[in-house]
C-alpha cells in the first residue's frame, strides 16, 4: 500500500518548467567552460606522455628531446610530486605519473609543460620510453586465469539456489557479453591551477567532485586542504567519467604550477582522454535459472564478471550496485549472485551514469527474454508474472523490502498507450510476410534505487545568502554537468522566500563556500542539495518571520512569503524592506544548510539494512526493424513513461529522461569499444567510436511523465531522482532486437551480445539461420 | 601575374587581411587563441563532432550569398580567403535579441550542457539560411555532425523544425547585398602565396599556376577540403611546411552534365557536385547524403575522396561500378585513365610527381542499366563504411549481359570483384539457382581484413548479402514486380526509373 503523501501547497517556482539557468549563454557561446576562461598572464599548458607498452616495468625513460623542444618550460616525473603519488578516490593504484612500472596503455608517464598546448603536445611525442614488456591480461578471461582482481569477490544469497534450480519444472542457462562505454563528454577532461598567495593554490576543475581533487592536491603538494580552492561553474558533460577520473589531470596542473609558480592549464586532447581515462565496465554474465510453464522464476543464479582495468577506483560500488540491480523489477525467490571484479592491464574503468545498474538490468532483461522465447510466452506476461509483489513476494536479493513499488500500473498504462498487445500482432504478421526485414518489439520495466550505497556520502551542504536589497544568493556542493541541478535548487530556494527566479543569484560550486562534499553523483543532486539549500533558506526565513512577527506585532502563522512580498497579517510588503529591515536589526541573513539523507542503514559486511531511500520506476516499448542480410537495425518507435515523483521542472527531467534513453540506446547499439590484443583501445575518437547523432533518436519518440501523487518518501518536494534511471529505459531496444532475430527460429534464443552492433546483430542471425 | 601576399576575409562586416599565417594554422585555433572568440569550442579536433562548427559566407556559382557549416578544428586558416566567417559570438551580441535559431533553442530546452549548443546553433543557422521549410530528414542531413550526448536530439530537432521554417529574418539576410559586395571586392582573381620557397600557404587562382607550382614543389601537400590533411596536423601533429589549396582555381569546381555523362571537376566539393549525382540514381544521393556530415561534405571534394587513395573512401567504389574516368594533369601534360587504374595499391596510385587529379567524368546509366548501392556502418549517419558496394548491372532480356561490382573496404584498394562479374554475367534474372554461386564467388575476390569497424568474417557475410540484396531488388525492377522490403535505410522510390 502506497502511503499517504500530503498534497503541497500551489507552488510559485517549483514544478515549473523553467529553462535551464544557462540556456541563454549556451545558445550565445558565453557560458564559460574552464577553457574559455581568460588565462592570467604567462600560463603554461601541459601535455600527457606514455609508452607505447601496455604492461611491464619501465626500464628507462629519455626525456632529453622532450626537454629541448621548442617552448618546453619543464618536464614533470613522478619524482617532482613532493607527497603522495596517487590520485586514486578509494584504495590506491592510480598514481598521478608512472613511477617505475606501467599498468595499461595510456598510462601518463611524465607531463610536458610548455607555453603553448600544441608545443607540449608535439614535445609529449618525442620521449624514449623503454619497457620491459609483459603480457598484458586484455580480456576478463585474462585475468581471471591469472586470478587477478582489484577487490575481493561479493555475493548475495538467498535459499539454495542451484538445488532449486535443478528441481525446477525448466530452466536455462547461457552466457553474454555486455560492452563498455565512452563517456564522451563533448567538453574533455580540463583544469586550470592558479597560484595565490601565501602559496595556496586556485584550481578550476571541470569535475563532479571538487572536494576529492582539493583533498587529493593538497596530498600530492604536502599541503592542508585548506591551502586549496577547486571550483568549478559548470561541465561541459560529466556521466561519470569526472567523478574521479577528473583528478589526474588537475593535480597534474596543481603541480606544473607548484613547480614553476605559474598559472599552468590541462586540457586532455580527445584521443588522449579515451585512452587515459575509464569507462562503463564491460561484463560477461554467466547465468541459468529455473523457473515453471507460465515462466516464474523460483530461482537465479549469476555470476558478472566485471574488467574493472588495472586498478579499483570506483569499482566497489559500481559492482555493488550491478549486484543490487540484478534483479530490476522481478522477485527472485532464491538466487545467488556473485560479482568478480577483475583485473586487467586496460584503463581502470569507472563509473559511468547508472554506475552498475544498467548492466545488471541487462541481464535481467536478457534472462526475461530467454525464458518467454524458450516458452513462446509474450515477454511482456514473463515480465509481469515476475514483478515485485505483495507481502512475500517483496524482498530484494539484498534484503530491502520493496515498498513503493508502481509498476503494475505505470507498466500498465505505457501497455495501452503504446499499443503493445496490437502491435504485438501486427509484428507477427510482418515478419511473417517479410523475408528480409524483421520486426521486434518490447516493454521493458526498471526500478533503480535512489541513495549514495556508501552511506557517508548522502550528505550535503548549501549556503545560502540574502542580501539587502532583497537579492538572494545560493552555493551548494553539488555540480552543473548540463543536468540543470543549479536550476533547480534555485526554484527550491525561491520557492521557499516566495521570490522570482531571477532574484537568486546561481554561483560556482566551490570548496571555500561549501567543504566537505560528496560527488553529485547517484542521481542524487537534487535529493542532497536541494534539501541543504532548503534548510538554509528556512533559517534565514524563519529568522525574518521572527523579526516580522516582533516588529509587527502579530502571529507568526499570519507571516507568507510569495510574489517578492511578504504578507504580515492584513499587511504586505516588499521581501527587500524585511530584508532591510534585518540588516537594521541586526539580523543575520546568511545561513548554511546540512542535510543528510534519513532511513539508510545499509551495511556492507553484513549484507543487511537498508540502502536505499526509495526506487525510481518508469518503463519503455520499443520497436525495432532489423535486416537480416546486413545485420542494420533501425528503431522505428519508442514510448517511454518514467516517474519522477512530484516533477520540480518537468523540462529538466523529460530531458533527462530522452538523454538518458539515447545515451543507454547508444550503448546498447552502436557504441563499441575494440581493444586490440595489446589492450590498447582502437576507438580512440569519434571517427571510430560511435555515439548517437540525430537521425538515430526514433522517427516517432513519446515521452511522458508518470502522473505521480510524489514521492511517498519525504523528498524535495516529493520529487523522485532522475539522472540515471533513464538510461536503463534502453534495455527496451536490446530486448526488441533480441524478440526481432528470435523471430527466425521461434523457441532458440539468439546469441547476442550488447552493443548490438550491425556485425553483432547479423552474427546472431547467421547462427539462427544455421540450424542449431 | 600578380600575387597577393595575404589572406583576406569578412569577419563582422569587414574585411580583415592578415600576412603572417603559418601553413598549419587551424581556423579554431585562430578564433579561440588569436581573436579569443571562445564561443566556438573544441571537442575532438577532428572534424567529427561538431562542437567547433562555424557558418562560412561565400559567393555560389549563381552569385548568391551562401553559408555553410564548416568544422574549424580541420580548417585551414588560408582557406578561408575571400569567405566570410560567422560564428555563434556573431549572431546576437551582448543584449541583442537571440537570433530565432538561438531563441527556438532556449524555448525547446534544446541544451543542457551546452558545449555542443554553439557549434548546434551555427549548423542550424545554416539551414535557416537555406530559406526553406526544414523536414525532420534535412535537419538530421544537417545536424549528422553535431554530436550531443545530452538532450538525445528531440528538443534540438523540435527547434529546428520551430525556426528553420522558410522564414528569412535577421541581420545577416539584410546584410546580404553589402556582403555580397564585400566579398565580390576580394575576389581579386590572383594567385596566393604566403611564406616562403621552404614554407609557404599556396592558393593558385588557376589551373596553369597551380600546375605550374606544383611542378615546383611536388613534395607540397594538396588540398581541398583538408577533411583528412586536416587531421594529420590535429591528430598526428605532423608539420606540413608546403601547402596548396585548390579552393580558388578557377574552374576546378566545374559541374557539367554533358548529357551521357557527368563532369565533376576536383574541387567541387560533395555539396556543389550531390544534386548532379543524383540524378543518376537515388542510391548516389545516398551514399552521398552519408559521407561524412553536412559540414565534411562543405569542405571535402570528390577528387579528394579520389587522390588520398584510401581503401574506404565511398565515392572510389560508386565512381568504378559507374565505369568513370579520371582526368589528371601536371605542368606539361594531361591524361585521362580509368578510375580503377588508378588505385595501384594501399597508399600507392597511378600518379606521378606535379601531377593532379583535375576531374572525374562519371558516365550515367543507359535504360537498361541497373545501379545498385549500399553503405555500411555502425552507425548510419556520419560514419566510416565498415563496407561500401556498388553494384551496376546491364540487362538485355532479363539476362545479366555486363556485370560492375566495386567494393570499398574489402581490400587495400577500392576494387571490383572480377570473378564474381564473371559468374553473373549470362544469368537469367528470373532464376535465383546462380545467385549463391556468385555470392559465395566473392570470397575469392576479397581477402577484407579485420578491424576496428569490421572483422573480415562479417565483412565476407554481409558483402554477399549485399550481393544477394541487389539481386533480389534489380529482378524485381526489371519483371516490374512488387519486392519484398529490403532496406531498413536508403529507401528508394522503385518506380523512379525501373522499366526497362
Amino acid at each position: 500500500m502506497l502511503k499517504k503523501i500530503p498534497s503541497p501547497a500551489p507552488a510559485l517556482n517549483v514544478g515549473k518548467a523553467t529553462k535551464h539557468d544557462s540556456a541563454d549563454r549556451h545558445v550565445r557561446g558565453n557560458a564559460l567552460y574552464i577553457d574559455d576562461i581568460r588565462e592570467p598572464r604567462g600560463t603554461l599548458h601541459l601535455a600527457p606522455g606514455y609508452a607505447r607498452e601496455s604492461c611491464g616495468k619501465i626500464k628507462s625513460l629519455d626525456l632529453d628531446a622532450v626537454r629541448s623542444a621548442p617552448g618546453v618550460v619543464a618536464v614533470l616525473t613522478a619524482s617532482d610530486i613532493p607527497g603522495l603519488n596517487d590520485c586514486s578516490p578509494s584504495f590506491g593504484g592510480d598514481p598521478i605519473l608512472a613511477d617505475g612500472r606501467i599498468e595499461f596503455h595510456g598510462q601518463v608517464v611524465f607531463a610536458v609543460v610548455a607555453r603553448s598546448h600544441l608545443e607540449a603536445r608535439k614535445a609529449a611525442k618525442l620521449a624514449h620510453i623503454e619497457v620491459i614488456a609483459e603480457t598484458p591480461m586484455v580480456t576478463a578471461e585474462d585475468g581471471l586465469a591469472r586470478e587477478a582482481s582489484v577487490l575481493p569477490t561479493y555475493e548475495f544469497s538467498r535459499g539454495s539456489p542451484e538445488a532449486t534450480i535443478k528441481a525446477s519444472p525448466l530452466a536455462l542457462s547461457d552466457s553474454f557479453r555486455i560492452g563498455g562505454q565512452e563517456h564522451f563528454y563533448l567538453e574533455g577532461q580540463v583544469s586550470l591551477a592558479i597560484p595565490q598567495d601565501q602559496g595556496e593554490i586556485l584550481v578550476h576543475t571541470s569535475t563532479q567532485h571538487p572536494t576529492e581533487i582539493q583533498h587529493l592536491i593538497a596530498k600530492m603538494l604536502k599541503i592542508r586542504d585548506a591551502a586549496v580552492v577547486c571550483e568549478c561553474r559548470r561541465m561541459g558533460g560529466a556521466f561519470g567519467g569526472k567523478e574521479s577520473q577528473a583528478a589526474q589531470w588537475a593535480c597534474l596542473a596543481a603541480l606544473a604550477s607548484h613547480v614553476t609558480g605559474r598559472p599552468a592549464k590541462m586540457r586532455l586532447d580527445r584521443d588522449d582522454d579515451m585512452i587515459m581515462t575509464g569507462k562503463r565496465h564491460d561484463f560477461r554474465c554467466d547465468w541459468q535459472a529455473g523457473f515453471d510453464e507460465t515462466g516464474k522464476i523460483s530461482a537465479v543464479e549469476v555470476d558478472f564478471l566485471a574488467r574493472c582495468g588495472c586498478s579499483a577506483d570506483l569499482s566497489l560500488g559500481v559492482n555493488d550496485r550491478t549486484m543490487f540491480h540484478a534483479d530490476n523489477s522481478y522477485y527472485y525467490p532464491e538466487n545467488r549472485i556473485t560479482s568478480h571484479r577483475i583485473k586487467t592491464n586496460t584503463v581502470s574503468n569507472t563509473a559511468f551514469r547508472g554506475f552498475g545498474g544498467p548492466q545488471g538490468m541487462v541481464f535481467s532483461e536478457r534472462m526475461m527474454d530467454a525464458i518467454a522465447i524458450k516458452l513462446g510466452l509474450d515477454p511482456l506476461d514473463v515480465r509481469k508474472t515476475n514483478f515485485y509483489g505483495d507481502s512475500g513476494r517483496d524482498i530484494t536479493p539484498f534484503g530491502m523490502k520493496v515498498e513503493d513499488n508502481i509498476l503494475e500500473e505505470l507498466v500498465g498504462e505505457l501497455e495501452q498507450t503504446s499499443d503493445y498487445r496490437k502491435r504485438r500482432q501486427e509484428i507477427q504478421a510482418f515478419n511473417t510476410r517479410s523475408p528480409f526485414l524483421k520486426k521486434g518489439l518490447a516493454l521493458n520495466p526498471l526500478k533503480f534505487g535512489i541513495s549514495f550505497t556508501l552511506k557517508h556520502l548522502n550528505q550535503a551542504g548549501a549556503l545560502v545568502h540574502v542580501y539587502t536589497d532583497g537579492s538572494v544568493q545560493v552555493n551548494h556542493g553539488g555540480t552543473e554537468m548540463g543536468q540543470g541541478l543549479y536550476t533547480k535548487v534555485a526554484q527550491v530556494v525561491a520557492e521557499e522566500f516566495g521570490i522570482d527566479l531571477e532574484n537568486v543569484q546561481i554561483t560556482a560550486t566551490t570548496t571555500d563556500k561549501v567543504p566537505n562534499t560528496a560527488p553529485t553523483a547517484a542521481s542524487s543532486g537534487t535529493d542532497l542539495n536541494g534539501m541543504a539549500a532548503k534548510l538554509a533558506a528556512e533559517t534565514i526565513k524563519s529568522r525574518l518571520i521572527d523579526l516580522a512577527a516582533k516588529l509587527y506585532q502579530i502571529e507568526k502563522s499570519a507571516i507568507s512569503f510569495a510574489n517578492n512580498h511578504v504578507q504580515i497579517g492584513q499587511q504586505k510588503i516588499p521581501f527587500a524592506e524585511l530584508t532591510q529591515q534585518a540588516f537594521l536589526q541586526r539580523v543575520s541573513l546568511s545561513s548554511t544548510g546540512y542535510y543528510a539523507t534519513p532511513n539508510i542503514t545499509w551495511d556492507r559486511d553484513s549484507k543487511s539494512g537498508r540502502p536505499f531511500l526509495y526506487f525510481a520506476y518508469g518503463a519503455a516499448c520499443a520497436e525495432v526493424t532489423i535486416d537480416t542480410l546486413t545485420g542494420e537495425m533501425v528503431i522505428d518507435r519508442v514510448d517511454i513513461l518514467h516517474d519522477v515523483g512530484k516533477s520540480l521542472n518537468p523540462a529538466l527531467d523529460i530531458g533527462q529522461i530522452e538523454g538518458g534513453f539515447v545515451q543507454g540506446m547508444g550503448w546498447l547499439t552502436t557504441e563499441e569499444l575494440v581493444y586490440d590484443d595489446q589492450g590498447r583501445l582502437r576507438t580512440h575518437a569519434p571517427s571510430t567510436y560511435k555515439i548517437p547523432t540525430a537521425s538515430d533518436l526514433p522517427d516517432d519518440f513519446r515521452v511522458k511523465l508518470w502522473d505521480s501523487p510524489g514521492n511517498r518518501e519525504d523528498t524535495i518536494y516529493r520529487s523522485k531522482a532522475v539522472g540515471e534511471p533513464p538510461v536503463m529505459l534502453a534495455t527496451a531496444v536490446f530486448s526488441a532486437i533480441t524478440n526481432a532475430i528470435a523471430s527466425l527460429k521461434p523457441g532458440v534464443l539468439p546469441q547476442i551480445s550488447a552493443p548490438a552492433t550491425p556485425e553483432n546483430i547479423l552474427a546472431a542471425v547467421k547462427l539462427m539461420k544455421s540450424g542449431d | 601575374m600578380t600575387m597577393r601576399q595575404s589572406i583576406r576575409f569578412v569577419r563582422d562586416g569587414k574585411a580583415v587581411e592578415l600576412t603572417d599565417i603559418g601553413p598549419n594554422d587551424t581556423l579554431l585555433d585562430y578564433l579561440r587563441l588569436t581573436e579569443e572568440s571562445r564561443g566556438t569550442k573544441e571537442g575532438c579536433a577532428e572534424g567529427d563532432c561538431g562542437a567547433c562548427s562555424v557558418a562560412v559566407g561565400a559567393i555560389n556559382k549563381n552569385g548568391q550569398l551562401e553559408y555553410q557549416a564548416v568544422n574549424s578544428c580541420i580548417q585551414l586558416l588560408g582557406m578561408l580567403d575571400g569567405k566570410e566567417i560567422i560564428t555563434v559570438d556573431d549572431l546576437s551580441r551582448g543584449q541583442e535579441a537571440l537570433h530565432p535559431v538561438q531563441d527556438a533553442m532556449v524555448r525547446h530546452h534544446g541544451s543542457q550542457c551546452g558545449f555542443c549548443t554553439p557549434g548546434i546553433v551555427m549548423s542550424l543557422f545554416t539551414l535557416y539560411h537555406k530559406g526553406i521549410k526544414a523536414d525532420r530528414q534535412a535537419i538530421n542531413n544537417q545536424l549528422a555532425g553535431n554530436l550531443c550526448r545530452c538532450t538525445g536530439y528531440r528538443p534540438i530537432i523540435d527547434a529546428a523544425l520551430e525556426s528553420c521554417n522558410g522564414s528569412l529574418d535577421d541581420r545577416f539576410v539584410q546584410a546580404y547585398a553589402a556582403t555580397t559586395e564585400t566579398l565580390n571586392k576580394l575576389d581579386d582573381g590572383q594567385d596566393v602565396f604566403l611564406g616562403t620557397p621552404e614554407r609557404f600557404f599556396a592558393a593558385p587562382a588557376s589551373i596553369a599556376s597551380l600546375a605550374k607550382l606544383y611542378s615546383q614543389h611536388p613534395d607540397a601537400i594538396v588540398v581541398a577540403g583538408a577533411t583528412d590533411v586536416g587531421l594529420w596536423i590535429t591528430k598526428q601533429l605532423r608539420d606540413l611546411p608546403k601547402i596548396i589549396h585548390l579552393g580558388r582555381v578557377e574552374g576546378l569546381d566545374r559541374v557539367e552534365d554533358n548529357g551521357a555523362e557527368l563532369l565533376i571537376g576536383a574541387g567541387a566539393t560533395y555539396a556543389q557536385a550531390e544534386d548532379a549525382l543524383a540524378t543518376i540514381d537515388p542510391d548516389i544521393a545516398e551514399v552521398v547524403r552519408r559521407i561524412g556530415s553536412s559540414q565534411v561534405r562543405a569542405s571535402g571534394t570528390i577528387g579528394g575522396n579520389i587522390a588520398n587513395g584510401s581503401p574506404i573512401g565511398d565515392s572510389p567504389p560508386l565512381l568504378i561500378a559507374l565505369d568513370a574516368r579520371l582526368g589528371l594533369e601536371k605542368a606539361d601534360s594531361k591524361r585521362e585513365i580509368r578510375l580503377e587504374d588508378f588505385f595501384i595499391d594501399y597508399g600507392k596510385q597511378d600518379r606521378q610527381p606535379g601531377e593532379f587529379v583535375s576531374y572525374v567524368k562519371v558516365p550515367k546509366l543507359a535504360k537498361n542499366q541497373f545501379l545498385r548501392s549500399y553503405k555500411i556502418s555502425k552507425r548510419f549517419d556520419q560514419d566510416i563504411s565498415a563496407l561500401l558496394a556498388a553494384f551496376r548491372l546491364t540487362v538485355e532480356h532479363n539476362r545479366i549481359t555486363e556485370a560492375r561490382i566495386a567494393f570499398g573496404g574489402m581490400a587495400a584498394t577500392p576494387k571490383r570483384a572480377a570473378k564474381t562479374e564473371k559468374i553473373l554475367v549470362g544469368l537469367d534474372l528470373a532464376d535465383q539457382s546462380g545467385w549463391t554461386k556468385a555470392a559465395e564467388t566473392l570470397e575469392q575476390d576479397y581477402q577484407p581484413i579485420s578491424d576496428m569497424r569490421a572483422s573480415k568474417e562479417y565483412r565476407n557475410d554481409v558483402a554477399k548479402g549485399l550481393l544477394l540484396k541487389a539481386l533480389h531488388e534489380i529482378s524485381h525492377a526489371v519483371s516490374d514486380t512488387a519486392s519484398p522490403e529490403t532496406r531498413v535505410i536508403g529507401q528508394r522510390n522503385n518506380s523512379l526509373r525501373e522499366a526497362v
